[in-house]
């Protein structure tokens, strides 16, 4: 269908076109296609940096810590997308809690410094403003990051559980500290769990559409969003077709680059083992 | 009493307190909005924004609200149907690809991982225009204006049901087959007898998953959904695009505590199909 064009509201010709999937890379459409990537490469980053610290606790927690972390981790999974974004709003929007909670701060610090007869030389600003937390950039990776956090952990964990503890402590017995033993020894054995929770965590953020249509403002729009809007609103059903096969095209780039990868890597090893 | 002994290593990166306060950290960040939540569907306030005293009544009015039944109805209707259909297509999928090799099996598999990989948005937009492709009858009668949900469900649930039973049975024995066999059973004789009781715990445990895919699902459900076939969490989605109340934190909680309840089953099941194993 992403080849057809749209030729009045109900009828839709298939002439194997290409002028569709030329709109998707022109103007406006491009830009929000590489403003998704870069909000998605975004929250992979950032869910590594959050992920590895925590996998490594779990990993190396007693038994029954690490069954009690692990659940506690995989629960939140279960519940609705929805439900867990709308959890969210009630926390960010401008009169939701951690902005509550701010304002009740910056009032009790006020009515500190007015002890030490402070309080009129505006230290901390002269009435309380708001943070914007919703509907802008920040909401969305806050929210994508919340939502796909657990993709990520899990395999890292998986992967850190099989490595053998008596490397490390070979590599503290021969003098390395833990930087070193971090960047020699852990990070090539947990490459693995990291690219596939890459995978796990880029691939849907790529498709979202719910997160950045609830917490998103107008400059925060995915290509989710003009996906559905083709088809919810927009009715130019040929065009949303082109978009969102360019995101399965990018899905499937991403899986053949992983499979070069992972056939690359393994020749290496087998060579440095032989 | 016997005293633990722990030596203190490097290793032991449990005793360290920057990953200790980042873990502890990450967990109040994942649970807060989600107990919030549940917490503040017993507000006592129409805006929800301060607390404001316990009340339940949020709860009485969904019991009253008819179209809110009528997407719950249909959710159940939509799950339990295609968590029949998609285990047994699960199933026979997964006895498929274990027992027997034919002509490209090794893409069928890739295959059959591909509903799972490809982003949701792309697989319910796939949907829609199939549907419309080859002139889905729009049904007027009840539960046939479920169908084309029903199917999206299935073609999206049953490589998870596949996949899961297709691990259990690669811990059976086929020289067990083979005695069985042996013995005088016929084929059907020892699908009934020896797969389907060895399959049994993966079994409860992929359909109580199929059953929360289905009623969790948003995505695919929302673009191939019409009017008539409004389930629980797309009319939770029209609700909050109006805005916040407690009536859709009480109907959430309401949700999560299903999905809890079914996953703990799951869980415990695949566990115990696991434990067996281990013996």
């Amino acid at each position: 269908m992403s080849y057809g064009q749209k030729v009045d509201i109900i009828d839709i010709d298939y002439n194997w076109s290409l002028i569709n999937y030329a709109r998707a890379t022109d103007g406006v459409y491009f830009i929000t296609l590489f403003k998704s990537l870069i909000i998605s490469l975004i929250t992979t980053f950032l869910c590594l940096l959050i992920a590895i610290p925590v996998a490594f606790y779990i990993s190396f927690s007693s038994v029954r810590v690490k069954s009690i972390l692990l659940v506690s981790i995989l629960l939140p999974l279960w519940t609705n997308l929805l439900i867990r974004t709308y959890s969210l709003i009630a926390l960010l929007r401008t009169k939701g809690h951690i902005n509550n909670a701010l304002e009740n701060l910056w009032e009790s610090a006020n009515y500190l410094l007015s002890f030490f007869r402070l309080a009129n030389h505006n230290f901390i600003g002269e009435s309380f403003t708001p943070l914007s937390l919703m509907h802008n950039n920040f909401s969305v990776i806050f929210g994508l990051i919340y939502i796909y956090v657990p993709f990520m952990i899990i395999p890292i964990y998986l992967v850190l559980e099989k490595i053998d503890r008596n490397i490390l402590e070979a590599s503290y017995d021969l003098g390395a500290n833990h930087k070193i033993t971090f960047f020699k020894i852990i990070m090539p054995n947990i490459s693995v769990g990291i690219t596939s929770g890459i995978i796990l965590v880029f691939i849907p953020c790529l498709g979202s559409f719910i997160i950045p249509e609830l917490l998103g403002g107008a400059d925060s729009q995915m290509i989710g969003n003009i996906i559905e809007r083709q088809f919810k609103s927009a009715n130019d059903w040929p065009f949303g077709s082109a978009l969102s096969f360019i995101l399965i095209y990018i899905t499937i780039i991403i899986l053949g680059v992983r499979y070069v990868y992972s056939k690359l890597y393994s020749r290496l090893y087998q060579k440095g083992v032989s | 009493m016997k005293k633990r002994i722990q030596h203190y290593t490097p290793v032991n990166y449990a005793k360290n307190n920057t990953l200790k306060i980042i873990t502890f950290i990450f967990l109040v960040i994942l649970y807060l909005p989600i107990i919030n939540l549940i917490i503040f569907s017993f507000n006592d306030s129409k805006r929800n924004i301060v607390w404001r005293g316990f009340t339940s009544k949020y709860y009485e009015k969904l019991f009253e609200n008819e179209m809110l039944f009528l997407a719950f109805s249909n959710s159940m209707t939509i799950a339990i149907t295609s968590t029949i259909i998609s285990t047994f297509l699960g199933i026979t999928t997964a006895i498929a690809l274990w027992k027997f090799n034919f002509y490209l099996k090794k893409y069928y598999d890739v295959a059959l991982l591909f509903p799972i990989i490809i982003p949701e948005i792309c697989m319910g937009i796939s949907m829609l225009v199939f549907f419309n492709y080859i002139n889905w009858p729009n049904f007027q009668l009840w539960p046939f204006t479920l169908s084309s949900v029903i199917i999206a469900h299935v073609s999206f649930i049953f490589p998870f049901v596949a996949i899961i039973i297709r691990a259990r049975l690669s811990m059976l024995n086929n020289e067990i087959l083979e005695a069985g066999q042996d013995l005088g059973a016929s084929k059907y004789q020892v699908i009934r007898k020896i797969i389907i009781p060895f399959m049994s715990p993966a079994l409860v445990a992929s359909a109580l998953l199929a059953f929360t895919l289905s009623l969790d699902d948003f995505v695919v459900t929302f673009f191939t959904s019409g009017p008539n076939s409004v389930t629980l969490p797309v009319k939770i989605y029209s609700m909050v695009r109006f805005g916040i109340s407690p009536e859709i934190n009480a109907i959430s909680t309401l949700l999560i505590l299903i999905i809890i309840i079914c996953t703990y089953f799951a869980i415990r099941f695949l566990s115990k199909s696991n434990r067996e194993f281990m013996k």
